[in-house]
């Protein structure tokens, strides 16, 4: 997809990124560019930067060096810029992170009402559509520690997305799942690929990655080891480590 | 394969009658030890109920009861007293009606308190059918606008805004601030609130208005305090930490007596500056270092998750901390709070030393008022211990109940 839209700016914009932890060098010179409707797959050995990496883009992490430019807005210390990328980048977490003293229906409606401004029955609406949309409008009154696993990051992704973002972002969603679970939470994230929607995914769901990534990239120690397309990744690798990760995660 | 397997449900716990034969006269020895200390129990209970019913001599709390309440307040001015504690109840029933759950204890509580002052089944001169018809009156306020409160559903906003105006209004009626409230009728200048000063202030009253007034203050101040000291500012970083720390290694009484006599110093010479003002200024700082401590823990047991989770949709950091952290915090630390809150509570006391004479003031200037109460000291005491314990047992009951009533250690 991304030979088709060449003429046109990509939405994320990553130039040589640098990022340490203390004397650690987390990102070494990492260069990306999505684009709008891309779904990109992130993937590589634990340490190896990609959650880092995807944090850097709404700043939840500060890159150090390099440039990040998001929707057209450059990440800098100004933090005005920063709340607006973070408005337009909707992100799943690893462990869900869900308000634990909210219901559901106040977890998704928070940041509309809070952030956008919403008038409080526009912010529910959207917020039921959205719990249908993830399968579980008949949990809205409930709190977080009633639901399982699967149900509260389908919540989570639902609370991302009434913030009616732009961008994805999605770190490990399913790395904290029981296995019946993972697939309720990708069914919902293969449908929201097929809407559209710009995603980036880290994740070792190669099953995902093959029925809906545009291209994949293989991290490793900070760098970019290889990207591209699906097919080229699982067929071809051209580089002794993706080879060696892919045979690994691919022999379960 | 279809489930097959009807195990019974392991066997319920035993009943009272069975626990007891199980535990208390399982064996000979067993049994005769439970009658032994049966027998010690209630000879002891036994002298209590006979010392408090006929050998105590409770003359002087029956004789001077109004004392122990508020001390000299003129008496003919106690309707503002009234009227402040009616304020406070229709207004605790209105919140119940609203918050519910939230509030339902402590509406409860109150109204209770009041309701079996107003029915104890003994005589006693100042409990005159009047002051007890008073007493139920505000317990039906509180129910009243309970009713109120469910039947019009208005917003908490409204709820507390009325809590502030109420909050000014008793400072106005009861505070000494307030010369000689007045206004013009036809020409003759009629004083509506004569000037009350402090140093008749006394007995319960000062109690609660210090330890009501040092909680009111002192919670917004340890908040601020408690996020100055995790913030990443270094000058409000220090302050904070220095605030906390120095307030912290200094005992309450030395505060207290620096208040009343170093802050004469470098106020300007003939400004005069109110003693009660001073003991609830130094009540208030005392405990905002302890509750900046006590909130801090709760703001760091909050995982980094909910942080990164809260800016990811966007938000600033006010709304992050409003909204997400100290929300969540503050569930965490309320039985901590709590303990703090009742130890302030009996703190008060110290204010004795300034001359204050708050409930265990009175209690000693009415031991030492004749060489006869002299020799019912214990009985004094006895009573006061009994108005702190069922007040302080008070506010835990109803934090616990709130405890309950917010699903802390559920959710």
């Amino acid at each position: 997809m991304s030979d088709q839209n060449t003429n046109e700016q990509p939405i994320i914009i990553c130039r040589d990124v640098n990022k340490w932890f203390d004397d650690f060098q987390a990102l070494r010179g990492i260069s990306m560019d999505v684009y709008k409707g891309e779904v990109v797959v992130i993937f590589g050995p634990s340490g190896s930067g990609k959650s880092t990496f995807i944090r850097c883009i709404n700043r939840l992490e500060e890159h150090q060096q390099g440039t990040i430019i998001v929707d057209g807005i450059e990440l800098s210390h100004d933090t005005r810029n920063v709340e607006k990328v973070r408005m337009e980048t909707g992100m799943v977490f690893q462990l869900f992170n869900l308000f634990p003293h909210k219901t559901v229906l106040e977890n998704i409606t928070l940041a509309p009402i809070r952030v956008r401004k919403w008038p409080k029955k526009k912010a529910e609406e959207i917020a039921m559509q959205l719990l249908e949309r993830v399968g579980i409008p008949e949990q809205a009154e409930k709190f977080p520690a009633a639901l399982s696993g699967g149900q509260q990051q389908r919540v989570a992704i639902a609370r991302a997305l009434a913030m009616q973002p732009k961008i994805m972002l999605f770190d490990e969603p399913t790395s904290a799942l029981d296995p019946e679970m993972i697939k309720e939470v990708l069914d919902v994230m293969i449908e929201l690929a097929k809407s559209g929607m710009t995603m980036l995914v880290v994740t070792h769901e190669m099953g995902f990655a093959k029925s809906v990534a545009d291209r994949m990239f293989f991290f490793d120690a900070g760098l970019i080891v290889e990207g591209g397309t699906p097919e080229q990744i699982f067929t071809n690798p051209q580089e002794d480590r993706t080879k060696k990760f892919l045979a690994q995660i691919l022999t379960h | 394969m279809a489930i097959t397997n009807h195990s019974q449900p392991p066997p319920r716990p035993p009943g009272p009658i069975q626990w007891v034969l199980k535990n208390l006269f399982n064996s000979w020895y067993n049994t005769i030890l439970t009658i032994i200390s049966l027998g010690i129990i209630g000879v002891l209970l036994y002298a209590l109920i006979q010392w408090i019913l006929f050998f105590a001599d409770w003359s002087p709390v029956t004789e001077f009861p109004l004392l122990f309440m508020v001390g000299q307040y003129p008496r003919d001015q106690l309707w503002r007293v009234g009227i402040s504690v009616s304020i406070i109840s229709v207004l605790m029933g209105l919140s119940w009606g609203i918050w519910r759950g939230l509030i339902q204890s402590f509406a409860i509580t109150f109204g209770g308190l009041l309701g079996i002052v107003a029915l104890i089944p003994v005589q006693m001169d100042f409990l005159t059918v009047e002051v007890r018809l008073l007493l139920l009156m505000n317990v039906g306020c509180i129910l009243l606008s309970y009713w109120i409160g469910r039947v019009i559903k208005t917003s908490g906003l409204y709820v507390s805004i009325a809590w502030a105006i109420a909050i000014l209004l008793i400072v106005l009626l009861i505070l000494p601030g307030l010369n000689n409230f007045s206004i013009n009728i036809s020409g003759n200048e009629v004083i509506i609130l004569p000037h009350v000063p402090t140093t008749v202030w006394g007995g319960l009253m000062v109690t609660i208005l210090l330890s009501a007034g040092g909680i009111i203050l002192s919670f917004p101040i340890g908040v601020l305090l408690a996020f100055g000291r995790r913030s990443t500012l270094p000058v409000v970083k220090i302050f904070s930490t220095f605030f906390i720390e120095t307030i912290r290694g200094v005992p309450l009484i030395t505060i207290l007596f620096m208040f009343s006599l170093i802050l004469q110093v470098f106020l300007p010479i003939g400004s005069r500056f109110d003693r009660l003002l001073r003991a609830l200024i130094g009540i208030t700082i005392f405990s905002a270092a302890y509750m900046a401590e006590n909130i801090r823990g709760g703001l760091q047991a909050i995982p980094l998750g909910q942080e990164e989770a809260a800016k990811a949709v966007g938000m600033n950091s006010l709304q992050i901390n409003t909204l997400i952290i100290l929300p969540q915090a503050l569930r965490l630390v309320i039985p901590t709070i709590v303990g703090q809150f009742i130890s302030l509570f009996k703190d008060t006391t110290l204010v004795i030393i300034l001359g204050i004479n708050e409930l265990l003031g009175i209690g000693r200037s009415v031991i030492n008022t004749s060489p006869e109460f002299v020799q019912l000291q214990l009985e004094v005491y006895a009573f006061i211990a009994l108005l702190f314990w069922i007040i302080s047992y008070a506010m835990s009951y109803s934090a616990s109940q709130l405890e309950t009533a917010l699903g802390v250690g559920k959710r």
